[in-house]
């Protein structure tokens, strides 16, 4: 494959869609799966920097090449963040990566994940236009949402150049503790009634290797005490201290805990599935999981690539649907509905099928 | 639409539910924008999914333009009906389907009117968040229709941020599901592309929505200030304290009157503008909490602050609040609202230009609006039976959108574009982004059947009138925001 294209603003940005028939633009690579599929590659590595950050409008604007790390880093200055908790934020996922790959991370639970922040884009479709949808303010209903359309569909209907999110003021503290477990089934109804206590939580997570539930709290820290104390009374667990508290959701976050070579997928589900996606997942040996955001998604960990067709088959069965983030395997996993609208929308906005078909 | 045609219509209703008679379609020509109307053929009152679907699909075969309808309040003249085709009515499909409180989440047919929701889920402890003043009537498809928002957006986001998923009957007859009960989702967004497509598209016939813990605790400030300028300093320094309130609303003294006269509010005296702040959570965080935001408004030199005792002078507050629209009717025949968004920051400047244009244009307006998130609600008042003033009034609203759109802002925040703001579509988007629009417009409804009109300039201009309010809000049961 010849080297990637590297625009480094948004008219080279263009003039790189134009410029060969058939392009994806790639970020830092953090999920690879995803754009794996004959296309010449855009990097947006060049495409870098916070254009607008007014942080009394809880806005910012930036290049879709923007490291999310460098960006959380600028709204943590001024006491801000997005509250999805952004993965692969080490490796150097990048925004645009992040919107196209649709991927939250634990505090999506809360108050929503990446849909939920989007507030406006600009890309470039596929007869190289360059084209502005959504807004720069937090509330805005002109226009159809095709900002939210982009959040996972992986670069197939348009190149983003730049993305506006809304953010949040940054909780004054967190608190994580770390609550004991008795199988799936417990699990899942623990993730169920915690999710509807007055506690409001910030995150509900089961990490890999069965240890246990990661309850996260936000707030001032008085509250958290307290709460605590409550949350403490009713499941028996322990406080994790502030370093084993970053320890566990950074490895969460990075995805540490998974295989290096095997496929990596994301599953969407409901805490009620949770059990039936754990027995399949068992026939399936040396997978590890992650269930986040309350049992709502998963991130299924596969020993081998061999093991990527049964898991594909086993959540069809099961109504689910997943998408491969790395490793072998196909794109696209379980339940997959593909109405005739959706190939209109792809002409509407890719007529020369510049960027792959979402089933390349 | 032929004689050959209705009677083929005829055939997919029992004959009560096929209104043609004038005096039913009279009930139907417009919605909360009152100064549109536009009688239809006929009304159609579908029972059941396979009912609309039917009917969609027979509006499709014939090329018979389709307005679908709610409660029809919106205020964007989103409902307005076309006089070459056919109004379905939606209220009848109004079951909650499911409600789990284990996942938290509703399944609702479009009819079922939004604070139903809520209803249904406080046996839980949980709630519907978004909350449009016109709750009590408006029905969550014409939320999904226009993306609905409401007093608590800056925390909790419009409905596009709670709907999980959709089935809908597009344009074309395709009857497509997308989403889930899960709050995540693979693969495109459709859902979040669907909400706010102001029923160009088609129809939802079922929704998920995600539900929330009710919150435990509330606290809520009512201010006064001697100035709108001081109100919005407030503001600022409630945004830049870091907290993150549920709610944060200024009513100006025009609203505030309306709402004195309309449910004998009380605010302090002597004041040109009060601030609404709500806190809401756990009772411990409220608590500490309220600590800060009490001392923030106590700098702000209000004349007056008073916090909410007990839940029943927190209702006061809203009510006040939410009736401010309609209240306005009180004070002038007629009304029209404005939906812009400026940037918070430019919040104080947008109002001191308004009231400028106003004054210039000999125009009442008063203001109402979501301080939290820059979106403006001016109310401008107008007596439709003196000549012009209707003319004079829509200019006015249209300086104000273009004013929006120049600060960086947006033509609307919450009512969507509708009926009543399509020439000015092109004026916060280039032709090339409104081409692009369009294309996807002509993917999902390639006939321009469904809900003709609406968000695209250039379509056939409605009648103009003005008969004051809609029926609906002289019986109080409607209320404009």
């Amino acid at each position: 494959m010849s080297a990637p294209l590297l625009p480094h603003s948004v008219p080279e940005l263009v003039e790189a869609v134009r410029s060969a028939p058939r392009v994806l633009a790639v970020g830092a690579q953090t999920k690879p799966r995803l754009g794996a599929v004959e296309a010449a590659r855009i990097s947006t590595a060049a495409l870098k920097g916070i254009l607008e950050y007014e942080p009394s409008e809880f806005t910012f604007t930036a290049l879709a090449g923007t490291p999310v790390r460098e960006l959380a880093a600028a709204l943590a200055e001024r006491g801000q963040y997005l509250p999805f908790d952004p993965l692969f934020l080490d490796a150097g996922a990048t925004l645009g990566g992040t919107v196209a790959a649709g991927l939250s991370g634990p505090g999506r639970f809360r108050f929503g994940g990446v849909r939920d922040f989007i507030l406006g884009v600009r890309f470039i479709d596929g007869a190289g236009r360059l084209l502005r949808m959504g807004g720069k303010v937090v509330k805005n209903a002109a226009g159809f949402d095709l900002p939210k359309f982009f959040v996972g569909s992986l670069g197939r209907f348009g190149v983003l150049a730049e993305i506006t999110f809304k953010v949040f003021p940054r909780p004054a503290s967190q608190l994580t503790l770390r609550l004991k477990t008795d199988g799936v089934e417990n699990s899942a109804r623990m993730l169920m009634d915690a999710a509807s206590t007055r506690w409001e939580a910030d995150a509900l997570d089961l990490p890999p290797e069965g240890k246990g539930l990661l309850l996260r709290l936000a707030g001032p820290a008085a509250a958290l005490e307290q709460l605590s104390s409550e949350v403490l009374g009713r499941w028996p667990g322990t406080r994790l201290t502030e370093t084993e508290a970053e320890a566990s959701w950074s490895g969460l976050r990075e995805l540490r805990w998974a295989h290096a070579e095997g496929p990596l997928v994301k599953v969407a589900l409901t805490p009620v599935a949770l059990p039936l996606l754990d027995r399949v997942l068992a026939a399936l040996e040396g997978t590890r999981v992650h269930v986040s955001a309350g049992g709502n998604v998963a991130f299924v960990s596969l020993a081998s690539g061999s093991a990527s067709t049964a898991l594909d088959e086993r959540l069809r069965g099961l109504g689910l649907s997943g998408v491969g983030l790395r490793g072998p395997g196909p794109l696209w996993y379980g339940e997959k509905a593909r109405p005739k609208i959706a190939l209109a929308v792809k002409q509407a906005l890719d007529a020369e099928g510049r960027f792959p078909a979402l089933d390349e | 639409m032929s004689e050959g045609a209705l009677n083929r219509l005829a055939r997919l209703l029992p004959a009560e539910r096929l209104l043609v008679r004038p005096e039913q379609l009279a009930a139907y020509e417009s919605d909360g924008l009152t100064v549109f109307r536009t009688r239809p053929l006929g009304i159609a009152v579908p029972e059941t999914a396979d009912e609309v679907i039917a009917l969609v699909r027979f509006c499709h075969d014939e090329r018979l333009p389709f307005v679908p309808r709610g409660s029809g309040t919106s205020l964007s003249g989103g409902s307005l009906p076309v006089a070459n085709g056919i109004v379905i009515a939606l209220n009848r499909l109004n079951r909650i389907l499911r409600l789990d409180p284990a996942l938290r989440v509703a399944v609702v047919e479009p009819g079922v009117v939004n604070a139903q929701v809520s209803l249904a889920a406080a046996a839980h402890r949980l709630h519907y968040a978004p909350d449009p003043s016109s709750q009590p009537i408006c029905t969550i498809g014409g939320n999904v229709a226009f993306n609905a928002g409401g007093a608590h957006c800056l925390k909790y986001g419009m409905t596009s941020n709670h709907v999980l998923g959709i089935k809908a009957v597009l344009a074309t007859g395709e009857v497509v599901q997308w989403g889930g009960s899960s709050r995540e989702n693979v693969g495109p967004d459709w859902c979040g592309l669907f909400t706010g497509n102001e029923g160009l598209f088609g129809i939802a016939l079922e929704i998920i929505l995600q539900l929330l813990p009710r919150a435990e605790c509330f606290h809520t400030v009512l201010a006064g200030y001697r100035t709108l300028e001081q109100a919005g300093e407030a503001v600022s320094a409630v945004i830049a304290s870091g907290l993150l309130p549920g709610a944060i609303e200024i009513m100006d003294a025009l609203a505030l009157e309306a709402a004195k006269a309309a449910v004998h509010a009380e605010y302090p005296p002597g004041c040109e503008a009060v601030l609404i702040v709500e806190l809401e959570g756990p009772r411990e965080a409220v608590a500490a909490d309220r600590v800060r935001l009490d001392a923030i408004i106590a700098a702000s030199a209000p004349v007056e602050s008073r916090p909410a005792r007990d839940g029943e002078e927190r209702l006061a507050i809203w009510k006040g609040r939410k009736s401010a629209f309609s209240a306005v009717g009180r004070l002038s025949p007629d009304f029209i609202v404005q939906d812009g968004v400026v940037p918070r920051r430019r919040l104080g400047e947008a109002l001191r230009r308004i009231g400028e244009m106003a004054r210039e244009a000999g125009v009442r307006c008063g203001n109402v609006f979501h301080a939290g998130d820059g979106n403006l609600h001016p109310l401008i008042l107008f007596d439709g039976r003196q000549k012009g003033a209707l003319e004079r009034a829509e200019a006015l609203a249209g300086r104000i959108l273009r004013m929006c759109i120049e600060m960086g802002g947006s033509i609307t925040g919450e009512h969507g574009i509708g009926a009543e703001k399509r020439e000015y579509l092109g004026a916060m988007f280039t032709a090339d982004e409104v081409e692009c629009m369009k294309r996807l417009h002509n993917a999902f409804d390639p006939f321009g059947i469904s809900n003709p009109g609406k968000m695209f300039p250039g379509a056939e201009a409605p009648a103009l009138s003005q008969r004051g309010l809609h029926p609906l809000e002289q019986a109080g049961l409607l209320s404009r925001e």
